[in-house]
C-alpha cells in the first residue's frame, strides 16, 4: 500500500490490470473515508477537513434553496416556491401528520423538515461531481442528528409521561405479559434507551458508507482494468458505475426519508398514552 | 491495514471524531435555525393566506348561494301570498255573488208576492164589482121578467122590499153549503 492512500486518487496512479500491479494497491477501503485536514493539525482536535467543508456547504445550499423559495413567498407561487412547497408539504403532510397527527405534530414540523433536507443534502454530496463524498458516510454526522432526536424524544417522554410513565414507556410495561415481563422489559429498555440512537445513526451511516464504497469500487475498477483485454471488463464496470449512481440517487432520498420517518415514530411513541 | 489495526489507530469508522461532531451539530443547527425561525413561518403564513383566499372564495360563493336561496324563498312566499290573496278574493267574490243572488231572489220573491197580492186584490175588487153589478142586473132582470109575467111593474116594490137581495143571498149560501 502506498504511503498515504488518502492523498492519492486511483486515477493518479498507473496501476492497471496485467501490469503486475495488484488491485489492493488502489482498492477502496476504510482509508477512503479518512481525510487529511485542509487546515489545522489532524492529531489535535483543531482541524478542518473535506467532510466539514461539505457539511457547512450543504447547510448553505439547503438554506440558500429555501431562502430563495420562501424568503418572500407569494400566495400564487412561482416555480421555485412551488417545488419547495411540494417538498415541504411532502414532509409535513406525508410524514409528520401521517405519524404524529396534525394537532400534536405541528410543533415538530420544522425539526423534521430541517432533518430531512439536511440529511438529503449530505447524502447528495455523494454524487455531486468533485465533492463526491456522502457526508453522512462519516458516523459523526448521522450520530449528532440521532442524538438531537434522542434528546428531543427522551425529554418529551419525561414531560408527557412523568417519571414512572417514562420508565413504563421505555420498558414497554404491560401487565398482561406475566412471567415474560422482566425479560421483555429488559430487552425493551436496552432497545429503546441504549440501542435506539445507535441504530438510528448507523442505519443512515452504513447505507451511505456502503453506497460510497460500491461507487468507488466500480469507478476504480473501471480505471484499473482499462488495459489491453481488460477494457471489456472495464466497460462492464463502468456501466455498473452509472447504474449504481442512479441507485444511490434513490437510496439517498430513501434513507433521508427513513431517518425522519423513524424520528416521527419515536416522537409519536413519546406522545402515545400507553402501549 | 487490517480492521484491528484500524481500530487500534482510532480510525474505526464507528468512532466519531469530536471536531466533526461539532461541525455536524453546527451545520444542522444553522439549517434548523433558518428554517424554524424564518423560512417555515414565512411559508406557513402564505399557505394560511392561500387557504383563506380559497376559503374566502368558497365563502363568497356560499354567501351568494344563501342569498339566492333567501330570494327564492321570499319569491315563493310572495307567490304563495299572491295565490292566497287571489283565493281570498275569489272566495269573497263568490260570497258576494251568492249574497247578491240571494238578495235578488228575495227581492224577486217579494215583488212576485206583491204582484200576486195586487192581482188578488184586483181580482177581489173586480169580483165584488162584478158581483154587485151582476146582482143589480140579475135583480133588475128578474123583476122585469116577473113584472112582464104579472103585468105590472114590481120594480120599485121589489127594490123597497129587498126581496131579491135576500133571495140571492140564500142562493149564495146554498151554493157555499153545497160546495
Amino acid at each position: 500500500m502506498s504511503a498515504d492512500p488518502t492523498q492519492v486518487l486511483a486515477f493518479e496512479t498507473d496501476c492497471h490490470l496485467f501490469d503486475g500491479c495488484g488491485f489492493a494497491e488502489v482498492s477502496p477501503g476504510l482509508h477512503s473515508f479518512l481525510f487529511q485536514p485542509l487546515w489545522g493539525d489532524g492529531d489535535s482536535n483543531l482541524y478542518f477537513n473535506k467532510t466539514m467543508l461539505l457539511a457547512l456547504l450543504g447547510s448553505v445550499i439547503v438554506i440558500g434553496f429555501f431562502w430563495a423559495a420562501f424568503r418572500r413567498p407569494q400566495v400564487v407561487p412561482g416555480k421555485l416556491q412551488m417545488v419547495a412547497e411540494a417538498g415541504y408539504d411532502f414532509i409535513r403532510r406525508g410524514v409528520v401528520y401521517e405519524t404524529i397527527g396534525k394537532k400534536e405534530g405541528e410543533k415538530y414540523v420544522p425539526l423534521v423538515v430541517s432533518l430531512f433536507f439536511f440529511v438529503w443534502m449530505m447524502n447528495l454530496w455523494s454524487i455531486v461531481p468533485i465533492a463526491q463524498f456522502p457526508v453522512t458516510g462519516i458516523i459523526s454526522y448521522p450520530l449528532v442528528l440521532a442524538l438531537i432526536v434522542y434528546v428531543v424524544w427522551v425529554s418529551l417522554t419525561f414531560k408527557r409521561q412523568g417519571f414512572v410513565g417514562f420508565w413504563k414507556n421505555v420498558t414497554g410495561y404491560d401487565k398482561s405479559l406475566g412471567a415474560v415481563l422482566p425479560l421483555s422489559m429488559t430487552i425493551e429498555l436496552f432497545s429503546n434507551l441504549l440501542i435506539r440512537p445507535f441504530t438510528h445513526a448507523v442505519r443512515l451511516f452504513a447505507n451511505m458508507f456502503a453506497g460510497h464504497t460500491l461507487l468507488l469500487l466500480f469507478t476504480i475498477a473501471s480505471w484499473y482494468m482499462l488495459n489491453s483485454w481488460g477494457i471489456a471488463y472495464a466497460g462492464v464496470s463502468f456501466v455498473m458505475v452509472i447504474v449504481m449512481t442512479a441507485f444511490e440517487l434513490f437510496i439517498q432520498a430513501l434513507q433521508a426519508y427513513v431517518f425522519v420517518l423513524l424520528t416521527c415514530t419515536y416522537i409519536q411513541g413519546a406522545l402515545a398514552e400507553h402501549h | 491495514m487490517s480492521p484491528l489495526l484500524i481500530a487500534a489507530n482510532e480510525e474505526n469508522p464507528l468512532v466519531p471524531p469530536i471536531p466533526e461532531l461539532v461541525i455536524g451539530l453546527l451545520a444542522f443547527v444553522i439549517v434548523f435555525g433558518f428554517l424554524a425561525k424564518k423560512l417555515l413561518p414565512n411559508i406557513n403564513k402564505v399557505l394560511e393566506e392561500r387557504r383563506e383566499a380559497i376559503e374566502g372564495g368558497i365563502e363568497k360563493a356560499e354567501a351568494a348561494q344563501t342569498e339566492a336561496q333567501s330570494v327564492l324563498e321570499q319569491y315563493k312566499a310572495q307567490l304563495a301570498e299572491a295565490r292566497h290573496e287571489a283565493a281570498r278574493l275569489r272566495q269573497e267574490a263568490q260570497e258576494q255573488g251568492a249574497a247578491l243572488i240571494a238578495e235578488m231572489r228575495a227581492e224577486g220573491q217579494r215583488q212576485r208576492e206583491e204582484i200576486v197580492a195586487a192581482g188578488h186584490a184586483q181580482i177581489e175588487a173586480d169580483r165584488k164589482a162584478a158581483s154587485s153589478a151582476l146582482r143589480q142586473d140579475v135583480g133588475k132582470l128578474a123583476t122585469d121578467l116577473a113584472g112582464k109575467l104579472v103585468g105590472e111593474s114590481l120594480e120599485d116594490h121589489a127594490r123597497q122590499s129587498r126581496v131579491i137581495d135576500r133571495f140571492l143571498d140564500e142562493l149564495e149560501e146554498k151554493a157555499e153549503a153545497g160546495r
